[in-house]
């Protein structure tokens, strides 16, 4: 019997609960309050409606509190009860093969029980299935309970002075407050999780090895030195920015000193354009178009430079992946990180200053340079420290069109690996949780955070501070 | 008189250099032109050149054969239900191979031919069509028209994307003579001097190389390679068809660049294919199999349906968690927050969410959802619940520029007529920045839609070929398959994987569209 | 109902002597003492108003004198600024309002308020009416609910013009009708005193006469309590008047008098356009 509960679907039965449980409590207290309310009395502070989602909140908050312990814990509770039933032997698995065993039997509890040949598998899905309908049964039974005190304390509440709109009121506060706070939540779950995974890897790999050593071999779990990784990383980032700071900045100037409205209509969307293209996009065009023609001219200078003499063999690596092909089409597209926020500060410096300029004889360009970007410098410098953080940052393009090999080259044209290509590398295919290799992911992933944490941290602060003294 | 400056505006030297000043000027302005240039040139390349790719892939080929469903082959006995026949690759293949047997019989001489014809169709290529016999079996006995697609490669050189060929038509052939089976010398006064020209040159640009090409001789049906030729000759091995052919007709030359030792297409196989578009049998075809097939090992027989479809799974999981959540904080945030220090925090935090590389989003998933709460790997839930993190500060920004638009004489007009702030907020002032927030949301959502890095962590990279059915099944999204073709060796797949983007941007664009729309529509003047 | 006022102790500090109290009701509402500020500043002095039933009080005085703070003071509309704190007594019906144990949002139904720009809802014109009704629970039924529209509505003179058209949205009237919508949604909710901040200002002449004619039929029903910047509307509209000048309550009474004969020299100046 108790394993028959173990089949019970949790989810939909939890759902139908919780609404009969809400609706339930919300028609008894709207009733109760409808007896002393009317259109004529003035003495009453809430309408019955708001008595009823008083009493409403009361039964159902608890019941839910007790569903999501459930729907968060209540697996890992019922795997936690079995494991430890376990004769010894299973006691001594290492972790992950405990986890593998464990995983099947639930999929053949879960299909209706086992019916194979193996008397262990057989007995210890049985049991799985009691435990679970034990927790399922005392789920529903304390969800219920819970329900049932909250709904017994409300009722006696409804009353005329009772204030139950505030109440109400109160109570959606606290739940509007509680999805502000999931943005605090996120960004714990995001460090917690970053350094609980980190410091397992420093534990096993010192973290100066990790941050200065110049051999990286992960995937063999040999070596952890990331050195290479953040010069791949500084290399092409350097390279789009190279490309992006010139060229949006110059955009930008032209867009609000030169261009006519009408140019400024069309163009500006346009390079909003390139900032919503997926970066897959970009990756697919730098990994077909871009770097094998930049291998080609590679090529064709390492044979030109041969046969003028002015080298004994060829120059550059010329990789079908390269740096210069990734740091090319990222730059394209961080164009209008730098663009849009520096062509915003620009506008708002005001007439005045450029008024005084011509004034004194200078021509447009000597005003831009000298006046207006001065004054628009911190906000132009924001612009380029988000777009250096989004160029960072940046996985596909580099997984596409980089390169897997870790190395410090300073020719552009050979292939460079970044630490988001090897994070990725590292998490997908076959994973071994616990590996050094695996943790390695996060250390990176750590650092990763830190520093464009630091960047986006004094171009806020900069945004800030330009607008206020602006505004 | 003492010295007193010449008149400012004759002065030499002022002028000389006002002249410097202005050609500074010009030239400032250049660069600006030029940047912009720039950028629109580098839009433009990227979007043409994937485009031209995926037109390629827009139409493929396919062959037709009209077989006698023979039910010895297609339904033996102890495998004729009706599941078994949907499944019956290999005897539906065996219908195939025997018919092209039987239009090329000379593929019979050596192994290497055999399965050369073979490869010109994919074995899981009959699938589709043991589906519909199994669904009309009165069919079986009869003559029935199977249409599969050509193998890849060969699609590919019917599009022109294997090798350059230069084509050129010869002279009338007076004289066809065979010297020994399958050798043939054919005979025209001057037939074959514009070839004899096309070598020349040929041999100028690359030199010798020229000679490891191919060049292929076709007149109907029947297809040869030239050996040796001059100006009035040439003798030909016949590849496939028959010599006859070559009477007094003014055959097709064909010279491929690339030696066939460097193909993925033999002469054998480019001439059965010449012959087969000859007979009519090949005909070009809109590529549906792109949206309505899952994902295959084989280019012609794949198709994005999976991908599309777990897109749109995780978007509505996305969607369903990040569009509610923000807008309750933003409400909270920009109508009743305090201000004080918490707030500050959460505001902060928020900001800064916004900025966070994607990838590290995909680390928090791998580390929580999969790692600590066991949640199914590469399940749009996951996908789903990671996507909405990543979405929620662009929706809470987005919601809060909205609320703060809304000017405050509605609030002050609600709470003076007796309704409480909530009511006020909840009443009057979302309604009225409904669209601001309507339009942040699909921004956010298509954001969500292009992104990769994050899905690739919680293992949304695996080979799915079932269509998901729901959020906790394994699925794939649609940027994810970009990648994972993009990958793939053979160059069939590039032409797929740029179809399958315009696919994923053409979501875009009608997202983004529906945001100008909506803007334009509901632009409110105070 | 008529009781004289005993606490004249309180009201000769602005200048009200015993045989002027006669002829008043018992005031609908008494402001003792009330002091405003934001922060550190203050805004208001120590200012003690009795504001009469059934008749329209008028405050004036030059800008920034703080007679709309004052008047936000009525309805604790001042209470959705962070930073206003009022102090003081504000006796309404034997209970001081300004308690914080009053909800404010009750208080706003029974004082009314109209804004110096008309500000209707982005609704159509029954439901900018019917909203208010709505949430206090004044309608058990729809055909209540219409009634208490068409009353509102026709006390606000707006009926005729509008009878026809009520799912209009309500800015798609003119900037005269749309005060008088706004009026018309403060009456639904039967208020008992109606505060209405410069609801001229906006206007043209002709809208703004109709206006006043409004709050003269008004007035036989309502407590009004009417600031404005002009003194010919004050005299024009307002039974009593009372002066402000940089925070304090410089004279108050009947508007006659306040206007032919005022006690004060400040109150004199600003009368003859001295200052202001």
């Amino acid at each position: 019997m108790v394993q028959q509960l173990g089949h019970l679907p949790m989810g939909w039965l939890m759902l139908a609960l919780l609404a009969m449980l809400a609706s339930g409590g919300f028609f008894v207290g709207r009733v109760l309050a409808e007896r002393f309310s009317g259109p004529g009395s003035a003495r009453v502070h809430s309408r019955p409606n708001y008595h009823g989602y008083y009493v409403a909140m009361w039964t159902f908050v608890p019941a839910m509190v007790v569903a999501l312990g459930y729907g968060l814990f209540g697996d890992g509770l019922v795997r936690y009860m079995l494991s430890s039933e376990l004769p010894a032997n299973f006691q001594d698995m290492p972790r992950v093969e405990l986890d593998v065993y464990l995983n099947a039997i639930a999929r053949a509890a879960f299909h209706q029980g086992y019916s194979g040949a193996d008397r262990v598998f057989s007995a210890i899905t049985n049991r799985f299935l009691e435990l679970q309908g034990l927790i399922k049964a005392s789920t529903i039974v304390l969800a219920l309970v819970c329900a049932a005190t909250g709904f017994l304390l409300a009722r006696r509440r409804v009353a005329p002075g009772f204030r139950a709109r505030n109440r109400v009121e109160g109570g959606i506060e606290i739940f509007l407050f509680l999805c502000a706070a999931i943005a605090i939540a996120t960004t714990i779950g995001i460090v917690a999780s970053l350094l609980y995974e980190s410091l397992r890897f420093f534990a096993e790999i010192p973290i100066w090895e990790f941050l200065f050593g110049t051999r990286w071999n992960a995937q063999t779990s040999a070596e952890f030195g990331a050195l290479p990784l953040f010069f791949g990383t500084f290399m092409i980032a350097l390279i789009a920015m190279l490309i992006a700071a010139p060229v949006g900045l110059f955009a930008a100037i032209y867009l609000s000193e030169y261009a006519g409205p009408k140019v400024r209509a069309w163009v500006k969307p346009i390079l909003e354009i390139l900032a919503g293209i997926p970066t897959v996009v970009y990756g697919f065009f730098a990994l077909l178009v871009v770097a094998p023609a930049i291998r080609s001219v590679a090529i064709w200078i390492n044979t030109t430079l041969i046969s003028t003499g002015l080298a004994s063999e060829p120059l550059l690596a010329a990789q079908p992946t390269s740096a210069l092909a990734a740091g090319l089409v990222m730059g394209i597209m961080v164009i209008p990180f730098v663009s849009s926020l520096s062509d915003d500060v620009i506008n708002a410096v005001p007439q005045t200053l450029r008024d005084a300029a011509y004034a004194m004889g200078a021509t447009k360009s000597e005003t831009v340079k000298h006046v207006v970007l001065p004054a628009a410098l911190p906000g132009i410098i924001a612009s380029l420290l988000l777009a250096v953080s989004r160029a960072i940052g940046e996985t596909m393009i580099v997984v596409m069109a980089a390169g897997q090999r870790a190395r410090i080259s300073a020719d552009p044209t050979a292939d460079l690996t970044t630490i988001t290509v090897q994070i990725v590398a590292l998490l997908t295919g076959e994973m071994e949780f616990d590996s050094p290799k695996t943790l390695s992911a996060f250390a990176l992933g750590l650092v990763l955070f830190v520093v464009t944490l630091f960047f986006n941290l004094i171009a806020l602060r900069v945004v800030q501070k330009y607008r206020e003294k602006y505004d | 008189m003492t010295d007193v400056a010449p008149a400012p505006f004759r002065n030499e030297k002022a002028l000389r250099r006002l002249k410097k000043r202005r050609a500074a000027d010009a030239r400032f302005r250049l660069y600006g032109l030029s940047a912009i240039a720039f950028a629109l040139l580098a839009l433009s390349v990227l979007v043409a050149s994937i485009g031209f790719q995926a037109i390629s892939a827009a139409t493929y080929h396919k062959v037709r054969f009209d077989v006698v469903l023979d039910p010895a082959v297609i339904a033996p006995t102890g495998k004729d239900t009706s599941a078994d026949i949907s499944r019956n690759v290999d005897g539906f293949y065996a219908l195939i191979r025997s018919n092209l047997q039987a239009t090329f019989p000379e593929a019979a001489e050596d192994r290497m031919a055999t399965r050369q014809l073979g490869d010109l169709v994919t074995r899981l290529a009959v699938l589709p069509a043991a589906k519909w016999v199994s669904e009309n079996p009165s069919q079986i006995g009869q003559t029935a028209t199977i249409k599969v697609p050509l193998s890849d490669d060969l699609d590919l050189y019917l599009k022109g994307a294997v090798s350059k060929e230069f084509r050129l038509r010869l002279g009338d052939i007076s004289a066809v003579t065979e010297a020994a089976p399958r050798q043939v010398r054919l005979t025209g006064d001057g037939a074959f001097k514009a070839l004899q020209s096309l070598i020349a040159v040929q041999r100028q640009d690359v030199g010798d190389a020229v000679d490891a090409r191919s060049i292929l001789i076709s007149a109907g049906s029947t297809t040869g390679r030239i050996m040796r030729l001059d100006a009035d000759a040439a003798e030909v091995t016949l590849l496939t068809g028959s010599a006859s052919d070559f009477s007094n007709v003014r055959p097709m030359a064909r010279m491929i660049a690339l030696p066939e030792t460097e193909r993925n297409v033999s002469d054998l196989q480019i001439a059965w294919t010449l012959a087969l578009k000859d007979k009519g049998h090949i005909s070009r075809v809109p590529h549906t199999s792109l949206l309505t097939h899952t994902d295959s090992t084989y280019p012609e027989l794949a198709g994005a349906l999976a991908a599309i479809v777990g897109s749109l799974l995780t978007m509505m999981v996305t969607a369903f968690i990040a569009i509610p959540i923000g807008i309750f904080a933003s409400v909270y945030l920009e109508e009743f927050a305090p201000r004080n220090r918490l707030t500050e925090i959460i505001e902060v935090n928020i900001n800064n969410l916004a900025a966070v590389p994607s990838i590290v989003f995909g680390l928090l998933g791998a580390a929580v959802f999969l790692g600590f709460f066991g949640l199914p790997r590469s399940a749009p839930l996951v996908g789903g619940l990671v996507l909405a993190l990543l979405t929620l500060p662009t929706i809470i920004i987005a919601s809060r520029a909205a609320l703060k638009s809304v000017p405050p004489s509605i609030r002050a007009a609600a709470l003076a007529v007796g309704a409480s702030k909530m009511q006020s907020v909840f009443h009057h002032v979302l309604p009225v920045a409904g669209p601001g927030i309507f339009t942040g949301a699909i921004l956010g959502m298509a954001r969500a839609l292009g992104e990769t890095a994050p899905l690739l962590l919680i293992g949304m990279v695996a080979f799915v070929a079932d269509v998901p059915a729901g959020p906790t099944d394994e699925a794939t999204a649609l940027p994810v398959l970009v990648y994972s073709w993009s990958t793939n060796a053979e160059r069939a797949w590039e032409p797929m994987t740029a179809a399958v983007i315009v696919i994923l941007l053409m979501f875009l664009v009608t997202m983004n569209g529906i945001v100008v729309l909506l803007r334009r529509r509901f632009e409110r003047r105070w | 109902m008529e009781t004289t006022m005993t606490e004249s102790r309180d009201v000769s500090a602005a200048g009200i002597t015993m045989d002027e109290t006669q002829g008043l009701t018992f005031p609908r509402i008494a402001c003792k003492n009330i002091d405003v500020f934001y922060g550190d500043k203050q805004a208001i002095f120590d200012i003690s108003l009795p504001i009469p039933d059934r008749s329209v009080t008028a405050l004036i005085g030059p800008s920034g004198c703080g007679k709309s703070t004052f008047l936000r003071c009525l309805n604790r509309m001042n209470d959705t600024i962070e930073s206003c704190k009022v102090t003081g007594e504000i006796i309404m019906d034997g209970e001081n309002i300004n308690d914080p144990d009053i909800d404010p949002v009750l208080l706003r139904s029974r004082v009314g308020m109209v804004f110096q720009k008309p500000n209707p809802f982005p609704k159509s014109i029954y439901d900018n009416i019917a909203y208010g009704p709505r949430i206090h629970g004044l309608a058990a039924s729809r055909e209540n609910l219409d009634a208490i529209v068409e009353k509102s509505l026709r006390r606000a003179g707006l009926w005729d013009e509008v009878k026809d058209r009520l799912t209009s949205p309500g800015n798609s009237l003119s900037g005269g009708q749309q005060q008088r919508l706004c009026i018309a949604r403060a009456i639904a909710v039967r208020p008992e005193v109606i505060l209405m901040d410069e609801p001229c200002s906006a206007l043209d002449p002709v809208a703004t006469a109709r206006i006043e004619e409004l709050i003269d039929e008004l007035r036989k029903r309502y407590c009004i309590v009417i600031v404005t910047h002009s003194m010919q509307q004050a005299a024009r509209v307002s039974q009593r008047t009372a002066f402000f000048h940089m925070g304090e309550l410089v004279e108050m009474g009947e508007t006659d008098q306040i206007f032919t004969n005022p006690r004060e020299r400040r109150t004199e100046d600003y009368i003859t356009g001295r200052f202001g």
